[in-house]
């Protein structure tokens, strides 16, 4: 790819007001990796430098606290269920405007949900009943009569083996009734050049596509370039309302903060992404803090109020849904995740004391699932650094790791994690996200010739149904590498109908805008039950599994006789399978061309989805039964792994990243005293795992340190956990906003006692 | 009996041991693959093993391979893996597929700052065993560790206490009757052993499990804590609350459950116990 040639800004200007700040190549382009490389300043200590909250930032947060209980029962607080939301449709709000140091709300007040009607028409009007508003005849006139929406337009093009494919959860949660989210505009851009430099830059890209013959690619990045023209102007606008000027870059460190926060802010105006990540901000943020404490102008308390303020305001950002999207991502998730810490190409970590203060934000305003605080890990990051992420683990569960020897030998150390496990270079990648196939119900159709287990339905093409009296590997598994070439085929089809459809008719204008001129993308498939699929070929392969037919020959049950190895022991013999689908699978994907030229890429992650797809999923040849929930991402199954919380781990670490671009992701589960029996024991311990699981090649993993007594209290007394937070599958929720079904479900899990 | 699956290539086949008291005429051919089986056990080149584990914080420091090996003399009316109690129950397992397995988490003992712990089961029961293992563990530069009763104190040679970096030595009782009552077996060994290991200067943490009504004895816990107390090797002595999570396992056996509906000791109990060691200027958790 190359590199935007980016804008030339005012230099004068800027350096009349940066004097401090290291010049370079930044200057002349956009370069925020090269900035932050030559102006932020590493910070090998401890926490001990840390300030607790002010008062002003506990009242805030106590004001919005007394609106969640309220939130939490109505589903939502409040919508304004008749303005279309924009960058610029929503007057200021704000929580408790003479004590916020950062400001601005996606609406008019906090918690008050904005209907964002591009995506689709039915998910706006179904949430508006769901929660009891009004739907406006006007609107519904509008979106549906004169303003066709990505919605409809992806059915307008779907062929029919995707529809079937989707109506019997072989293919669920594609978004093709809400965004596709996992795009991540670098929001720095904002602070650190000012929106008219952007602008400038954005009309250089311009007079070169101007120059470039009228192809149909090149007249749709015309369009979008004036689409994210005009999103910015609009930034600035809306900035402005909240009294600041945006176009020039930010001076102050709060200047900063708040810049960088509207550019973000102006996102959430529009798009109601499914993950709406933040990118990656600390050492960036720190350059401007680091100035201002050095001049006297700010202190340490004052700066870390910055940091609490700014993560209040990122803990509230809310959309509006419909229950069934709860479903398959439960706890009203909005994936605000911030990419912490990873060690720069040059050696140095990119730990700062501003890295610290986003983990102290888990103190000073207690835990929560928001923003998705992510540790990019190396066994080389500083050993002060480490000892505050485990032991803020301990405390919260709130935060998740992320190898970042694996992120930055791809992609350089200037990348941020989309959503749960997704790694991109900011500004310079974005992502099709495609959700997920059901890898178990496919091996129950191949058994079936195609048929579904559950409803009989002919939905993969015909083929010759499984015979055998017992089932033989040699014979299953052709029949379901047979099964996942359809299925890769339909998923990718489905997918490329899906972003073409988004980019034309829910262009992320502003995210967009955010970025370089050129830039890659990849088509992010996934795969959900894995490791039910490795156990039933394990139990196929390994013991005697007799299927079960009934009267029309359908295979509706499978008996087990012996043992056999199961996913999650740090066994070979499972293992293997489990790698070989999912890297058979991956080379089928690649064989079908990609809309834009994506580059494929899969996941081994549910969100909480593993619990719909086990739901809607027939009994399995490894003893699992219709209707249970799969292990959510790539996990073992709940209860399999016997042989300790790292054997499991180092299971999933065998999964090839190269297969998985797009990430593979675990949560596990330890009990407090499974770390050691005082605290600096058990950080000793969470540091030495995670470093033993990122050494052996572990891509991501969530840690939840808890007693499963607590969970079930939390169950039966709610009110009394409001801040409860669990890490479930790349994400965190607060545990009482789970459905029960999702409680269970987490409970259910393996906790590692030692 | 559950296999244990190391799922590596296999140097052997597995297969299942047969007790020598148990063999029939009728078994001969049993018997002798049996011959077999134990004069390899005997020079420690293959080992009975109920399982493996990977687990933190609880078998030594960092994060340690636990081997659990079959076979133990004693019947601690508070026993949590009574299966692991008969040799035979256990899978032969090689040396060599147990060293393989040892060095594939070189890594992990490397960063967590662990290493083996062999456990039971009594692992004394195959002391050639232990001492062929731990030799090749030092040699691959991994901390060993040791978890026993110390009732077969007198079968670990002084080889195997050279490759010895830790011992977990479990105190069951300090009061020999109570001891008798406990496990059923005598004291005296476990208090040489833990002597001898003294006077190597081994490191050693002290285990001892608290059953209300059983062990719990204010002068039971004193006379426990006046042993420990001589041995100035022992780091720190672990006051172990008995749990009910054993009964499941007794039950699968048919095994009568002589603990049934005893609560575990709450925090007032665990506290006047821990403080008796306290007294005594050990370090306690």
């Amino acid at each position: 790819m190359t590199i935007t040639e980016g804008v030339r800004s005012d230099k004068d200007a800027t350096q009349a007001e940066r004097p401090d700040f290291v010049s370079g190549p930044w200057q002349d382009s956009i370069d925020l990796r090269d900035f932050i490389q030559r102006n932020y300043t590493p910070y090998l200590g401890d926490a001990s430098f840390l300030a607790g909250p002010t008062d002003r930032t506990t009242g805030v947060w106590a004001k919005l606290s007394a609106m969640f209980p309220e939130e939490r029962r109505k589903g939502v607080y409040d919508v304004d269920a008749t303005t279309p939301s924009s960058i610029t449709a929503h007057k200021p709000g704000y929580i408790d405007e003479p004590n916020e140091v950062i400001v601005g709300l996606q609406t008019d007040a906090p918690l008050k949900r904005a209907i964002m009607p591009f995506g689709g028409w039915r998910m706006v009007a179904t949430s508006l009943e769901t929660y009891g508003y009004p739907v406006s005849p006007e609107l519904e006139k509008i979106f549906t009569d004169y303003r066709k929406t990505h919605n409809t337009a992806v059915f307008d093009v779907y062929p029919p083996g995707v529809r079937r494919a989707r109506n019997s959860h072989l293919i669920t949660g594609l978004p093709d009734a809400y965004g596709r989210g996992r795009i991540i505009g670098d929001y720095r851009r904002v602070a650190l050049y000012g929106v008219d430099a952007l602008i400038a830059g954005k009309k250089n890209d311009r007079a070169e596509l101007d120059m470039e013959p009228s192809t149909e690619d090149i007249i749709r990045a015309r369009e979008e370039n004036s689409e994210q023209i005009r999103a910015l102007k609009e930034l600035v606008q809306m900035a402005a309302s909240y009294g600041s000027d945006i176009s020039r870059p930010a001076v102050t460190a709060k200047e900063a903060v708040q810049w960088l926060y509207f550019a973000y802010l102006g996102a959430v105006k529009e798009q109601n992404g499914a993950a709406m990540s933040f990118g990656r901000n600390a050492a960036f943020l720190d350059a401007y803090i680091e100035r201002d404490l050095a001049n006297g102008a700010l202190t340490e308390s004052a700066a870390q109020e910055l940091i609490d303020d700014l993560v209040i305001k990122l803990r509230i950002v809310r959309f509006l849904r419909t229950p069934e999207y709860d479903e398959i991502f439960a706890g009203d998730p909005t994936w605000v995740t911030e990419s912490l810490a990873g060690i720069g190409d040059d050696g140095r970590p990119l730990v700062t004391k501003t890295t610290f203060r986003f983990l102290q934000t888990l103190y000073n305003i207690g835990a929560a699932p928001e923003p998705n605080l992510t540790v990019l890990w190396s066994d080389a990051l500083p050993d002060g650094f480490k000892r505050f992420c485990a032991q803020v683990s301990i405390d919260t569960s709130a935060i998740q790791f992320e190898s970042d020897d694996i992120i930055r030998a791809e992609m350089g150390d200037d990348a941020a994690i989309a959503c749960c496990v997704s790694p991109m270079r900011v500004g310079k990648q974005m992502q099709f996200f495609g959700a997920r196939v059901n890898a178990v119900k496919a091996l129950l159709y191949s058994i079936n010739g195609g048929k579904d287990e559950v409803s009989g339905k002919q939905v993969a093409p015909a083929t010759t149904p499984n015979a055998e009296e017992i089932l033989t590997y040699d014979t299953v598994f052709p029949a379901y590498l047979e099964t996942l070439e359809w299925l890769a085929e339909t998923y990718v089809t489905a997918l490329n109908c899906i972003h073409y459809m988004h980019d034309k008719y829910a262009y992320e204008r502003l995210e967009m805008a955010l970025h370089d001129k050129e830039i890659i993308r990849t088509m992010a498939c996934g795969i959900a039950g894995l490791s039910v699929v490795a156990d039933s070929l394990s139990a196929i392969k390994y013991a005697k599994v007799r299927p079960v037919r009934d009267e029309t020959g359908l295979v509706v049950d499978y008996t087990v006789e012996g043992d056999f190895p199961k996913f999650g022991n740090d066994d070979d013999n499972v293992d293997a399978i489990a790698v070989d689908v999912m890297e058979r699978f991956m080379t089928m994907i690649r064989k079908h061309p990609t809309y834009r030229d994506a580059i494929h890429t899969q996941s081994i992650l549910t969100i909480t989805s593993n619990v719909v797809y086990g739901k809607a999923t027939g009994n399995t040849p490894d003893g699992r039964r219709k209707g249970e929930p799969f292990a959510p991402g790539a996990n073992p199954m709940n209860g399999r792994d016997t042989h300790g919380m790292l054997a499991s781990a180092l299971s999933v670490a065998k999964l090839p990243y190269s297969e998985a671009q797009d990430g593979i992701s675990l949560t596990n589960t330890v009990v407090p005293s499974g770390l050691g029996h005082t605290k600096e024991e058990q950080i000793t311990s969470l540091v030495g795992l995670i470093d033993a699981f990122t050494s052996a090649t572990g891509y991501h993993i969530n840690v939840n340190v808890l007693n499963k007594d607590t969970l079930e209290d939390a169950m039966l007394h709610p009110e009394n956990y409001p801040q409860l937070t669990i890490r479930v599958s790349g994400y965190a929720v607060n545990f009482v906003r789970l459905t029960r079904e999702q409680q269970m479900d987490v409970i259910s899990r393996t906790f590692h006692s030692h | 009996m559950p296999a244990v699956n190391l799922g590596l290539p296999s140097a052997g086949a597995a297969i299942d041991l047969v007790d020598g008291s148990s063999v029939s005429s009728e078994q001969a051919e049993l018997a002798e693959l049996h011959h077999l089986e134990m004069e390899a056990i005997h020079n420690g080149t293959v080992a009975s093993v109920h399982s493996w584990e990977l687990v933190t914080a609880v078998d030594g420091p960092g994060t340690r391979m636990t081997l659990f090996l079959s076979g133990c003399l004693l019947r601690c009316q508070y026993c949590h893996n009574p299966d692991t109690w008969k040799m035979r129950d256990g899978l032969l397992t090689t040396l060599d597929d147990l060293v393989t397995r040892v060095k594939r988490y070189k890594g992990v003992f490397e960063s967590t700052g662990g290493g083996i712990t062999i456990s039971g089961g009594e692992p004394l029961m195959q002391p050639a065993f232990v001492a062929r293992i731990f030799e090749e563990c030092h040699k691959l530069g991994v901390h060993t560790t040791l978890d026993t009763s110390g009732f077969l104190g007198k079968s670990a040679s002084d080889k195997l206490l050279d490759n010895l970096d830790l011992v977990l030595l479990d105190v069951k009782s300090g009061i020999p009757g109570t001891y008798k009552e406990v496990t059923g077996r005598d004291l005296a060994p476990t208090v040489a052993f833990g002597d001898r290991l003294a006077e190597r200067k081994i490191p050693v943490w002290v285990r001892f499990v608290l059953v209300p009504g059983l062990t719990d004895a204010v002068d039971n816990v004193d006379a426990v804590a006046e042993i420990v107390a001589r041995w100035p090797n022992v780091e720190r002595v672990e006051v172990l609350p008995f749990h009910q999570m054993g009964e499941d396992k007794w039950d699968k056996l048919n095994l009568p459950y002589p603990l049934h509906g005893v609560h575990p000791p709450d925090n007032e109990l665990q506290e006047r116990v821990r403080e008796q060691f306290r007294a005594r200027g050990l370090t306690v958790f």
